[in-house]
């Protein structure tokens, strides 16, 4: 049992790490492949400025998301010993995939992308920033399967009994395209988007109101605005996409996101609120009939609850589940106030003109990764206690051989390591950002 | 079973996986073998330079570990979870030096204070050589067999077991031959006094790497059981130490002729053929158990099903010609001696 809850804790730790820096990679990368091309298409300096300080912040979130990346890969072995036998098949060959598709695309054009800027023309050096960019992406993708099919396995047969059951691939396709893989990816991508273009909207708020890089702020601003407002709007559809696909795969996952126990009732939509596991109710503000009516379009019709599932089949967390998921979407239906808003003001000409709106944009850069993170929580938190979903327990899927001491050592040596690579993150952005783009004594810039 | 070319599934994923595992000691060899010479450098430009030698290159050559540790979850998930649960503190150590040196990589030039070079260079020095030395250790370790029961079930000790005398030496021999590697890759990307000294420091090594090397062969025919059945029974795979020595004998005279690319091909060849000589020995075992040779890992109790494993060959067909020529397109971007500018670490 010790073993078990280490080996979740040094898991949920490290991959919440590694989960800050690969959705900024994906995020900026976009943002710089827009302000390039803008840069080829016009031959503006200014975008050509932009995009440089834009790229060594993301070699930055790049490489700590490569490192912090490799060790999810063994860890998989190292402390899941017995899931990874269970799923290599499968899970396998999409890890496989990642590394030849994605990585070798992304790397090798990194090293163009960063170092090159002299030995390659400006053609060449957009396509290699396309390259990376594209890598990032089509990585998303493979580990999101991966992800998804634990979730909502499809494509498979199991061979084997006890110890030596295991899932093995049946059809390739259904198994990529199972039932949440494309609503998840989607989500995934749009959940990226939304931190890259927020870090680019809090900097260049934060010069505009220090009164610094005012003419390619405005620019920069501007674009990742656009990104930012279509994202989350998109990501709203995205969202109701995947509820609605939670809903008929995971029936008990969706309960514990609302806090719904009866078996087959309608139920409601909570704005915010309090789940008590033990006397199976929530306290808060609620929509009755609300969430029956975004499944089926329809006040009373039922919707199956926690209490239809055996205590044992089904998430232990409940308030932990409600809890996440509710912050994402709160944060997410804020987001799109914010930037509809802004966007508002844009079109009447009026975007620079409120202070108070620029300082919410310097710090709202924080709430695309909590939403990022809680979205996370709650999707395998209310997995539970499934780890490869209605097979294999997470209390099966663990490396017996491996002792509560050894993940206490590598738990520590983690938090030790991961805190250093946090602040020396924070500590270099922050230098880069207050450094700017250009030498401001030069000047040179503002006049062109 | 499934065939190609009257090879089965499995011995081709092998295959694979030698080629991948080859690829990653190869390019990361020379890249942990710079960072090991680190130390030997005393001038920060000389640092920076050496730093900078790999610095477009080393994040790429990296993916040949992350495909190949892809590409053995899921084409022998057994040996995959095995390995790693039973190896677990060098795997953790490994993976924590990994981190380390890519911060030390990124974050030693970013300022100007001597102290803040100075600890970053021990820990860039320190993580590369720990690397070369923890790859060499579980290899050794690997070769001579784990203490595996019923189920894959690795029932050895814990925390220490891993730091056996031949895992030691196999380890120093792995450093060794990258720091070969490294000192040879430096030569064909520095000019001047770093030159003239890596030149003095690729003698040291070399030598460091014949010593260790004849020390491990010894030990291996003399305390490893069963270690030459398979050449006696295979007469014609003993041209496997003799290629591997004859391409490190090459090296100094390529060097002497300042043939610096040719001498890193062949210091390349001979830690491929040194890998070729474990793969051909263990084969078709993959972790042979010490409790009882019906426990041991092999290819075929470990493997996928042939579905996934056709599946993941065809994967490979595509992917192996893309990934062949993105790295030609970086390599060719970057030849030539390193030159600093504002881009640099």
């Amino acid at each position: 049992m010790e073993t078990e809850i280490l080996a979740r804790i040094q898991f949920a730790f490290t991959v919440a790490f590694h989960y800050i820096y690969p959705p900024l990679s994906i995020g900026i990368g976009l943002i710089m492949v827009i302000m390039e091309g803008l840069y080829l298409k016009t031959g503006n300096k200014h975008y050509e400025v932009l995009t440089r300080f834009w790229l060594k912040i993301f070699a930055l979130t790049f490489g700590i998301g490569v490192a912090t990346g490799i060790i999810m890969e063994f860890e998989f072995g190292t402390n899941w010993a017995v899931y990874s036998r269970y799923v290599g098949d499968i899970f396998g060959s999409a890890l496989a995939a990642e590394g030849l598709f994605a990585f070798g695309l992304e790397s090798a054009f990194l090293g163009v992308l960063i170092f090159g800027w002299n030995r390659v023309s400006p053609r060449v050096h957009f396509i290699s920033a396309i390259g990376v960019f594209l890598g990032s992406m089509f990585s998303a993708v493979w580990i999101v399967v991966a992800n998804s099919w634990q979730q909502t396995p499809a494509g498979y047969h199991i061979v084997g009994e006890g110890f030596n059951a295991r899932a093995e691939v049946t059809d390739f396709w259904a198994m990529v395209f199972n039932p949440s893989s494309v609503d998840r990816i989607i989500h995934v991508w749009q959940g990226a988007f939304l931190a890259g273009a927020f870090l680019v909207l809090s900097v260049h708020a934060y010069y505009l109101l220090k009164g610094r890089y005012i003419e390619i702020s405005k620019k920069a601003f501007k674009i990742a605005l656009g990104v930012a407002t279509l994202v989350s709007l998109s990501q709203l559809i995205s969202g109701h996409s995947s509820a609605d696909g939670v809903s008929e795969n995971q029936p008990a996952k969706l309960a514990a996101m609302e806090g719904h126990y009866e078996a087959s009732s309608a139920a409601d939509l909570y704005l915010l609120g309090w789940v008590d596991d033990d006397t199976q109710e929530v306290t808060g503000i609620s929509l009755p009939g609300g969430l029956s009516f975004l499944l089926h379009q329809d006040f009373e019709e039922p919707v199956t609850g926690l209490n239809a599932f055996p205590k044992e089949d089904r998430p232990g967390q409940v308030n932990a589940v409600f809890q996440f998921y509710h912050i994402m979407v709160s944060i997410g239906i804020f987001l799109i106030g914010l930037t509809l808003y802004a966007s508002f003001l844009w079109w009447r000409g009026q975007l620079f003109e409120k202070k108070w709106l620029l300082r919410i944009f310097a710090f709202a850069v924080l709430l695309p990764q909590i939403a990022n993170q809680v979205g996370w929580f709650a999707a395998e938190m209310g997995r539970q206690p499934w780890i490869v979903y209605g097979h294999l327990r997470t209390s099966e899927g663990f490396s017996q051989e491996v002792s509560s001491h050894q993940i206490l050592f590598s738990l520590i040596l983690f938090l030790v390591v991961y805190f250093v690579l946090f602040l020396l993150f924070v500590y270099s952005v922050n230098k880069k950002i207050k450094q700017g783009p250009y030498k401001e004594a030069e000047n040179a810039l503002e006049i062109i | 079973m499934e065939t190609f070319l009257g090879i089965d599934y499995p011995t081709l994923w092998y295959l694979v996986i030698g080629l991948l595992f080859s690829g990653y000691a190869i390019l990361e060899g020379f890249d942990y073998g710079a960072g090991a010479w680190h130390l030997f450098f005393r001038k920060d430009l000389s640092r920076r330079i050496s730093i900078n030698a790999i610095g477009p290159l080393w994040d790429a050559n990296q993916v040949w570990l992350i495909i190949g540790g892809g590409a053995l979850f899921a084409g022998f998930p057994v040996m995959y979870a095995t390995m790693l649960s039973a190896m677990y503190i060098p795997f953790m150590l490994f993976l924590m030096l990994l981190v380390l040196r890519s911060a030390a990589i990124k974050f030693r030039s970013a300022e100007e204070m001597a102290w803040w070079r100075k600890t970053w260079d021990i820990i860039y020095f320190t993580s590369n050589t720990l690397i070369g030395f923890l790859l060499g250790v579980v290899l050794g370790n690997v070769v001579q067999g784990f203490e595996i029961g019923e189920n894959y079930s690795y029932q050895g000790g814990v925390f220490f077991a891993f730091l056996n005398p031949y895992a030691l030496m196999v380890g120093f021999t792995t450093l060794s031959i990258f720091m070969t590697q490294g000192a040879i890759f430096l030569l064909l990307k520095t000019e001047g006094r770093l030159h003239a000294r890596l030149t003095f420091l690729l003698r040291r090594g070399m030598g460091f790497f014949i010593l260790s090397f004849v020390i491990t062969s010894l030990y291996t025919l003399f305390y490893i059981p069963g270690v030459t059945d398979k050449f006696k029974e295979n007469p014609v795979f003993f041209v496997l130490p003799l290629l591997a020595f004859l391409a490190v004998a090459n090296v100094p005279r390529l060097v002497s002729k300042k043939k610096y690319a040719y001498a890193l091909v062949f210091s390349s060849l001979t830690m491929a053929f040194l890998l070729m000589l474990v793969a051909f020995q263990l084969y078709p075992v993959l972790l042979p158990s010490t409790i009882d040779p019906k426990y041991s890992v092999d290819i075929y109790n470990a493997a996928s099903s042939q579905k996934s494993l056709g599946i993941m060959l065809s994967i490979v067909v595509i992917g192996a010609p893309l990934l062949a020529g993105y790295f030609l397109f970086l390599y060719k971007t970057f030849h030539g001696k390193v030159k600093l500018d504002d881009t640099s670490y």
